[in-house]
């Protein structure tokens, strides 16, 4: 079977997390159709890059070095990786579903002519059935592109099985990493260019980087507060619950709308995707776009005064209660027991 | 000088208060049974145009792909001071993916030819895609910028915006003709005048006459026709239009159902967080 492959997103002259997760998640993809796994490196002076992606689960690396490819700009990379894809005939390409990857995508699909999917949370491989005007048609081991749809309210799997590639951008941080420290060589296919000077009117005056108060994803547990905390003041409890398990804040968005905390928290479909080991929603309803982000978790705490919240529906333990009563015992019991 | 801008503009469902009832079998959307509205960033991308329009002079040309009743977002721009409108409606172009909607959209901007900016929302709240942009941009072989928050300066020939990135935003310089995406932080899109809206309150595409009063239409005043081009007008294959035209195909759609994993009831009573704490230190998940 053709190849799967990955655009591997730099920013920063650093290699995106979410490209690595895709890595993952197309090692798996790969194996389910028989299939290698590749990425496509784009850039300047990007060979140091190599190493990373060969651990992460590239058995191929498809790259082209230009000057003129320092920076992203959609015209010259819309060039350079359509002659990469149609070059090396993969059967899927994925992309982070970034600023830039939701840029860069819709144009390569747009001059390819094929179907990409926006913003999936899951991917799959299985077969499809089509029935047109009475004729069924039968397709083996395609791309499901699974993501939701309307706002968060249903969720949809997409197909494109006449078309390829299969693309999809996928949302940062749904997807695992896979890394293997014991390969850290493969296959490099160097592919040249030829950007002519009318692509290069893209010029980047200005970059401003704001540095997140907070990496949602660095910490194995997450202490969540929703609108059910009330305000700022009674937010601290969720800080200090946070600090003693040695975890991060989040929030829903009603509380980031409230300015109870402030947005770099918000954990959902608008928010960040988190899948700590333990997440403690506090406070929180359950509505879907907040569980779309956090769904994942390992294990999930709810406190919620409301015994019929919908939380309690994906929690592993309930705890039916004011958080103002709950917490401090589970801090008093943490802390003794921690002895 | 003055500009020659194309806003892009779709009517949605309002996706905040929806239910699985609202897709066909098929896995297209039963639009006919939800409420619709203006999408918000494509009304934020008229204000952009119209800012442009205030400043230097502008001829904004509003382009919508959807159903007759899709007319309501063209009044709704003649209301707010778009100079021309037009409905790219016909049976073909029906349950179309991005893909199958760039290619209209393209053509049609073809068709009215001259342009300095086309401008669109960032997104659509039905799709979350984000896609129709880019697309439309790569068939007419013009650079794009999503995502912009501020156009920060306009010249004859060039344009400098800022635009959100995952880390921060950028300001980049480019030159015109462009596509731009525009973010709802970029402005507060103005209301409808009430001088355009009684000018324009009336304004109808032939295609959905039938919703109208055929008195007003028999009485002595013009009403201002909403242009609708089908496939023919702007030569598209339909091969390449609506559904046929589309790689994309929904599988299926599901209501998200919760799951009821292994669920605990933990009493809240010292014993049981004691034994809920406990569990979890000896599975080392804190501690
Ligand atoms: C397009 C779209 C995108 C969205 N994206 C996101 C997103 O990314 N993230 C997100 O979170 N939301 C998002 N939302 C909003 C979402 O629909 C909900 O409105 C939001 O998640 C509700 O937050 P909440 O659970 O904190 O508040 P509420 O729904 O108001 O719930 C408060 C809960 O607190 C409980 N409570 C009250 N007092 C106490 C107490 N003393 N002790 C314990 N419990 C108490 C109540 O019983 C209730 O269950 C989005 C919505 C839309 C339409």
């Amino acid at each position: 079977m053709n190849e799967v492959l990955v655009y591997i997103e730099l920013q920063n002259e650093k290699i995106a997390d979410v490209s690595l997760e895709l890595l993952g998640k197309a090692q798996d993809l790969a194996k389910k159709t028989s299939a290698k796994c590749g990425a496509i490196l784009i850039g300047n002076n990007i060979k140091n890059h190599h190493e990373i992606l060969f651990q992460y689960g590239a058995d191929t690396i498809y790259s082209t070095e230009d000057l003129s490819l320092k920076n992203y700009a959609p015209l010259p990379y819309t060039k350079t990786v359509c002659e990469i894809v149609e070059k090396s005939k993969p059967q899927i390409v994925l992309y982070g579903a970034t600023v830039n990857g939701r840029d860069l995508a819709p144009r390569i699909a747009s001059k390819l002519k094929v179907g990409l999917t926006a913003d999936c949370t899951e991917l799959q491989i299985g077969d499809y059935q089509k029935k047109k005007k009475g004729e069924i048609k039968n397709y083996k081991n395609i791309l499901y592109q699974i993501r939701p749809a309307f706002g968060g309210n249903i969720i949809a799997t997409i197909v494109s099985p006449d078309h390829r590639p299969q693309m999809a951008t996928v949302r940062p941080g749904v997807m695992k990493v896979k890394k293997n420290d014991k390969t850290n060589s493969g296959k490099v296919v160097n592919i040249k260019t030829d950007i002519p000077q009318e692509l290069l009117i893209t010029e980047i005056i200005k970059t401003i980087k704001i540095e997140k108060n907070v990496d949602l994803n660095a910490s194995s547990i997450i202490v969540a507060g929703g609108m059910g905390v009330g305000s700022k003041e009674n937010f601290k409890l969720i800080h200090k619950l946070a600090k003693t398990l040695g975890g991060i804040v989040g929030a829903s968005r009603a509380a980031v709308d409230a300015n109870f905390i402030n947005a770099d928290h918000q954990i959902g479909q608008t928010g960040t995707t988190v899948q700590p080991k333990l997440y403690i929603a506090v406070g929180i309803s359950g509505q879907i776009q907040h569980i779309a982000g956090m769904s994942n978790s390992n294990r999930i705490i709810a406190i919620n005064t409301d015994k019929d919240a919908p939380i309690f529906q994906i929690a592993n333990y309930g705890i039916v209660g004011d958080f103002n009563d709950v917490i401090p015992k589970l801090i008093k019991t943490f802390k003794t027991l921690k002895k | 000088m003055s500009y020659n801008i194309i806003v892009l503009a779709k009517q949605v469902p309002d996706t905040k208060n929806i239910t699985g009832d609202a897709m066909k079998p098929d896995g297209t959307v039963n639009r006919i049974a939800l409420p619709t509205i203006f999408n918000p960033e494509d009304l934020n991308a008229l204000e952009e145009a119209l800012k442009i329009k205030d400043e230097y002079g502008a001829k904004i040309t509003v382009l919508t792909m959807g159903p007759p009743s899709a007319a309501e977002v063209l009044r709704q721009s003649l209301f707010r001071g778009a100079d021309d409108v037009i409905l790219l409606s016909d049976r073909k172009f029906a349950a179309a993916d991005t893909l199958a909607t760039s290619y209209v959209l393209s053509l049609a901007i073809k068709k009215i030819g001259k342009f300095d900016l086309i401008i669109g929302g960032r997104q659509a709240i039905d799709g979350d895609t984000a896609q129709v942009g880019p697309q439309t941009a790569e068939k007419l072989k013009v650079n794009q910028a999503t995502c912009v928050n501020d156009i920060v300066e306009l010249t004859n020939d060039s344009i400098t915006v800022n635009r959100n990135t995952d880390h921060g935003s950028e300001t980049i310089k480019t030159k015109l003709p462009i596509l731009l995406t525009i973010t709802a932080e970029a402005n507060t899109p103005r209301p409808p005048s009430v001088k355009k809206t009684l000018t324009y309150k009336n304004a109808l595409s032939l295609i959905e006459k039938n919703d109208y009063d055929e008195e007003y239409l028999k009485s002595n005043k013009k009403p201002f026709v909403i242009k609708n081009w089908d496939h023919k007008d702007i030569n598209a294959k339909t091969e390449r239009c609506g559904l046929t035209g589309s790689p994309t195909q929904v599988k299926k759609i599901e209501n998200i159902v919760l799951e009821t994993g292994n669920f605990k009831n933990i009493e809240n009573s010292a014993s049981g967080i004691k034994n809920l704490i406990s569990e979890l230190m000896s599975e080392h998940i804190i501690g």
